[in-house]
């Protein structure tokens, strides 16, 4: 929606689509869309010596349903760190009260993206069955437009049409489940071990054998990604991969990568990646135990750079204390053997699993210094900066509040040395990792290109999110940044990020120094693909609800209409 | 011609069964015929016929009586006692939608109130053991499917959940478990000789009040070590086969109801279940899982949760942010130290569960009742205003005992001029806007409200 006319003056622009890297120029809106020019009685926003972005895309992110909630259920802890809290002005104003540091509320998970200058933001993981929970959060979140992926890789119809090659089926089937739960794209969590550990079990190795089910994690990657380009969504097969944040994975890793060889994207919204490769520094792990623990991010990062289909986030390690939480439950469950502290468990039946545990990054322990080396470590060795995405796996290596920070670390060696300086076994980790030794500091550009542009594109949203091109939506992130003479400080670098000067989302001002000043208009994003209707699939669907394998009706399962009250929905036409 | 709806949930227990089918009047006003539930859901769909439901709210007057008084009017003396007061507390929600706990978070936070839940007398230790120690659970479906060996500790759902051993823990034929009840082994831990133990394959009768030291012995053998020849009054061979039993589990299942939360113990009993769980993980695969009571008990969890990040006694008074300390911010405490200048009940009846004396405290003060039906809260209520039924004239999402998310809906027309919980709050929320002057906040849940109603009091 639209407060009619906008324009951002003079501001130093920086937008990657166009190529344009700090030019002093206006950007004009109009009924929520970028536009060419506007009148003169036009609202002014006065950006000179100030950076001019659109507004951010996060592309892997944990921020509603129902693992983030039982996160903030089981820690209430986690309030004590809120830092801001709801102040007199904003208690008058009526802005919702605030809470949670690692597990943000879902009014502060808005606000805070807001203030950002955050457009956009990819729920990394919804369980079908509970798809209602998510979009409920989803709706209560004010400002910014989400949309969910539902998790694909241990769920039972899946793993039985490709364990008989029947990757028709396999589409037909993610086809309805991307409807009946409004969700976005297929998202793939241990394939096969998350399966496994219905039973206790777990699948480490691409080639393990699923229990009962016969496949491998290698053949439920590959066949996700063929039904992925069968149906020609969006975005791609979106890879959690085995054995996250074990020494020594690099290489299982890399054997994972490789499946997407030799396959081409396939789609309308110029995508141009087949497999994204998500939270990277969990994957990049050499040594054998945690004793010689140390970092691979540049043999993965060779490899990433040469291949073209191939597009990954970081994951990046902040040093907070944080609480993970993934449907990789069997990793969560010893991740809790190797901290103690609590644990929860959700497992769902037919579909998938989640564990939470909290997790402290503590900077006096060389290996969660080495996470840290290893996540920043994968930006810097990055040739490509339109493929590779700075995310936090939030809340898992950090929240996301701490996006600014680590902006802060690729933009300046000064910072990251203070950083390094600091640990305790400084030297160990200078030995177990490339950190020291790299000089790169990323541009404002690579940074706009690894959290506007880049993700834009990889999500095939490039024409709505990511860009400042006429007929874009209306998201404009102001920062108070002289392009011209950046701050020698790198602090002020964060404090920038942190707080956008201005964001303007779907042509509204909602964020004006900092503060919050509008709840917005948020959207829900979807993707509805449209394709004759499937027999098989229709009559397997119907008999798992009817023969009660699901404890729930069949028509219960759909999320209604009214959960997802501002959808803007994608349609993907697939010819018979 | 009367209707057939199908795969209907049925809003009483905390099985949340959703394949009730009910056959209504062409008009869609009566409930004719119930299928497939138990005899305490086909009751309280049969209830929803009753003639004599409250359709207006009814105010006290000053000479004690009751007297039936516009929607505007309770709306009205609603904000204005709620914005007067200093601490109001909102409880309830045990049998309510979560539109309606959503929607009455803005007026908590308006007025400044406490949001409590019926977890506060029933799984309030639960919580409190989730904090500290975690909870590894999973949905109904994975007993269902999976569990060969199933632990009721402390619950009878015979009673309290009908339905609930026939669709998901002793019964039903799963995936894995296509044997039904012969491939199950059901162990029941409890002090009395309930209709649940008479069906299970060993009954621990245990020692009234000394739940703790019986899980302590059961995770000291699981450990390896020796206990003491009687624990709890169970022999020492019962608990080491018991123990066993759970250990060769292909798939072990804790229920745990009140017997555990309310008895000697109580949350250290539930931490402790959790701990046993967790170490049998690493044995085989075990999950564990509260007997929530009502079909929507664990709604108000989820929804303040994310909007709150605490589960229940959620005190709002400071304006600032958000704190939770039971014992301090509980229901009952705050009651009993007479903290509180207002009472709102929702959907349940504190006047039935509360202890006396906190409900005499209460009654110093403005007291609000909104139920749909007549009840102890309802009859020395200061205000009482009728609501629809979610879940029979309103439709809406409930959570079930496993936090798995089922769209509820309606089956017959709501009374007319009757609004839902939602409904109610939101028109209430916008009086508070009124009085103060400020903006109401809806965010994307309420762009397209379903009831934007011109100001209500002129
Ligand atoms: S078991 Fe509970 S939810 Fe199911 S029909 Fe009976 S009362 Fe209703
Ligand atoms: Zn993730």
């Amino acid at each position: 929606m639209a407060d009619g006319e906008l324009i951002v003056k003079g501001g130093y622009v920086v937008d990657p689509t166009r190529k344009i890297d700090g030019e002093v120029a206006d950007i004009a809106m109009k009924d929520g869309k970028i536009v060419d020019k506007v009148s003169s009685s036009a609202k002014v926003i006065d950006a000179k010596g100030k950076v001019v972005m659109a507004g951010g895309v996060d592309v892997h992110s944990h921020v509603a349903g129902p693992k983030v909630n039982a996160g903030r259920l089981m820690r209430p802890e986690d309030k004590l760190l809120s830092g801001t809290c709801r102040s007199g002005m904003a208690q008058k104003n009526g802005y919702r009260m605030e809470s949670g540091f690692s597990i943000p509320s879902v009014f502060r998970t808005g606000y805070e993206y807001g203030r950002m200058g955050y457009s956009f933001v990819m729920e990394a993981a919804m369980p079908p069955l509970l798809a209602p929970h998510t979009h409920e959060e989803i709706h209560d979140t004010p400002i910014i437009d989400e949309a969910a992926l539902p998790v694909f890789g241990n769920n039972w119809f899946v793993m039985e049409y490709l364990q008989k090659g029947e990757v028709e089926n396999t589409a037909a089937y993610i086809a309805w489940l991307l409807k009946v739960t409004k969700g976005y794209g297929i998202k793939v969590v241990n394939p096969g071990g998350t399966a496994a550990w219905a039973w206790g079990l777990n699948c480490l190795n691409l080639n393990d054998n699923v229990p009962y089910f016969e496949i491998t994690p290698a053949e439920i990657i590959r066949g996700l990604i063929e039904a992925n380009e069968y149906l020609g969504l969006p975005h791609s097969m979106h890879l959690h991969q085995n054995d996250l944040g074990n020494p020594g994975n690099y290489k299982g890793t890399i054997d994972a990568l490789k499946i997407a060889e030799g396959i081409k994207a396939k789609n309308k919204f110029g995508r141009e990646q087949v497999m994204h490769s998500t939270h990277l520094q969990f994957h990049a792990y050499g040594g054998t135990t945690w004793a010689d623990f140390n970092s691979k991010a540049k043999e993965v990062m060779d490899y990433v750079n040469k291949q073209k289909n191939i597009t990954i986030d970081l994951g990046c390690v902040t040093l907070d204390e944080t609480t993970t939480m993934t449907a990789d439950g069997p990793f969560e469950h010893h991740l809790h053997g190797l901290n103690h502290l609590k644990w929860t468990n959700v497992d769902v039946e037919l579909e998938t699993a989640a564990g939470i545990v909290p997790f402290v990054y503590d900077p006096q322990s060389k290996v969660c210094d080495i996470q840290w080396a290893v996540g920043l470590e994968l930006a810097l060795f990055a040739k490509d900066m339109n493929r590779t995405f700075i995310t936090t796996d939030h809340p898992n290596a950090g929240p996301f509040t701490r996006y600014p920070r680590v902006i802060k670390w690729l933009m300046s060696k000064k910072a990251r040395e203070a950083t390094l300086g600091s640990f305790k076994h400084k030297d160990k980790v200078i030995e177990a990792t490339n950190i020291h030794g790299i000089d790169r500091e990323l541009s404002l550009f690579e940074i706009a290109q690894m959290t506007r542009s880049g993700p834009a594109q990889c999500l095939g949203l490039k024409n709505v999110y990511g860009g400042l091109a006429p007929g874009m939506s209306a998201e404009v992130a102001v920062y108070d940044l002289n392009y011209k003479n950046m701050p020698s400080d790198p602090e002020k670098i964060e404090a920038a990020f942190q707080r956008a000067a201005c964001f303007i989302k779907s042509g509204e001002i909602v964020v004006k120094d900092g503060e919050v000043v509008s709840n917005g208009h948020k959207k829900t994003v979807w993707v509805n693909v449209k394709m004759p209707e499937n027999p098989q699939v229709t009559r397997d669907v119907t008999q798992a609800f009817t023969k009660g394998t699901y404890t729930m009706n069949l028509i219960n399962y759909p999320v209604r209409e009214y959960l997802a009250p501002h959808p803007y929905v994608i349609d993907v036409d697939v010819e018979a | 011609m009367p209707k057939l709806i199908k795969g209907v949930g049925c809003p009483y227990c905390g099985s949340s069964c959703d394949d009730i089918e009910v056959l209504v009047s062409d008009d869609e006003t009566k409930i004719l015929e119930v299928h497939n539930a138990c005899i305490i859901g086909t009751n309280l769909f049969h209830h929803a016929n009753d003639a004599t439901r409250p359709k207006l709210p009814r105010m006290r007057q000053p000479d004690g009586s009751m007297k039936e008084i516009p929607y505007d009017e309770a709306i009205d003396w609603m904000a204005k006692t709620m914005l007067k007061a200093k601490k109001p507390l909102i409880y309830g929600f045990g049998s309510t939608n979560c539109e309606g706990m959503s929607a009455v978070g803005r007026i908590a936070e308006k007025s400044g109130a406490v949001l409590d839940n019926c977890a506060t007398i029933c799984h309030g230790p639960s919580f409190l053991a989730i904090f500290d120690n975690g909870y590894p659970s999973c949905t109904l479906g994975e007993a269902k499917n999976r569990a060969d060996v199933v632990v009721f500790w402390g619950c009878n759902p015979m009673h309290a959940h009908p339905r609930h051993t026939s669709r998901y823990s002793i019964f039903p034929r799963g995936y894995f478990t296509q044997k039904g009840q012969m491939q199950r082994t059901v162990l029941c831990i409890d002090p009395r000789e309930t209709d649940t133990a008479k069906l299970a394959d060993h009954h621990l009768m245990l020692d009234q009040g000394h739940d703790y030291e019986l899980f302590d012995a059961f995770r000291t053998v699981l450990r390896g070590f020796e206990i003491p020849e009687t624990v709890a009054g169970i022999p020492r061979e019962k608990i080491k086969e018991s123990v066993e039993i759970m250990k060769k589990a292909k798939f072990c299942m804790i229920f745990f109801g009140m017997g555990c939360t309310h008895t000697d113990g109580r949350n250290h009993n539930i931490d402790h279940a959790i701990s046993l769980t967790r170490d049998l993980n690493n044995h085989t695969k075990c999950s564990i899982m509260a007997m929530r009571g009502h079909y929507n008990i664990a709604g108000p969890g989820q929804v303040w949760s994310w909007q709150f990040g605490f589960p229940y006694c959620i005190d709002l008074s400071k304006g600032s942010h958000a704190h939770m300390n039971p014992g301090e911010t509980s229901s009952v405490d705050l009651a009993m130290r007479d903290e509180v200048d207002c009472f709102v009940n929702v959907g349940t009846d504190a006047g039935a569960h509360f202890p006396i004396q906190a409900v005499q405290h209460l009654k110093k003060h403005p007291f609000i009742t909104i139920d749909p039906n007549f009840c102890m809260a309802s009859e020395i209520a200061d205000l009482h205003i009728p609501v629809r039924i979610a879940g029979v004239d309103e439709p809406g999402v409930v959570y079930r005992m496993d936090n798995v998310p089922i769209q509820f809906r309606a089956v017959i027309k709501g009374l007319p001029g009757v609004p839902s919980d939602e409904e109610l709050f939101d028109r209430v929320y916008e009086r508070m806007c009124e009085l103060t002057n400020t903006q109401p906040i809806w965010l994307a849940a309420k762009e397209h409200r379903k009831y934007p109603h011109n100001p209500v009091v002129s």
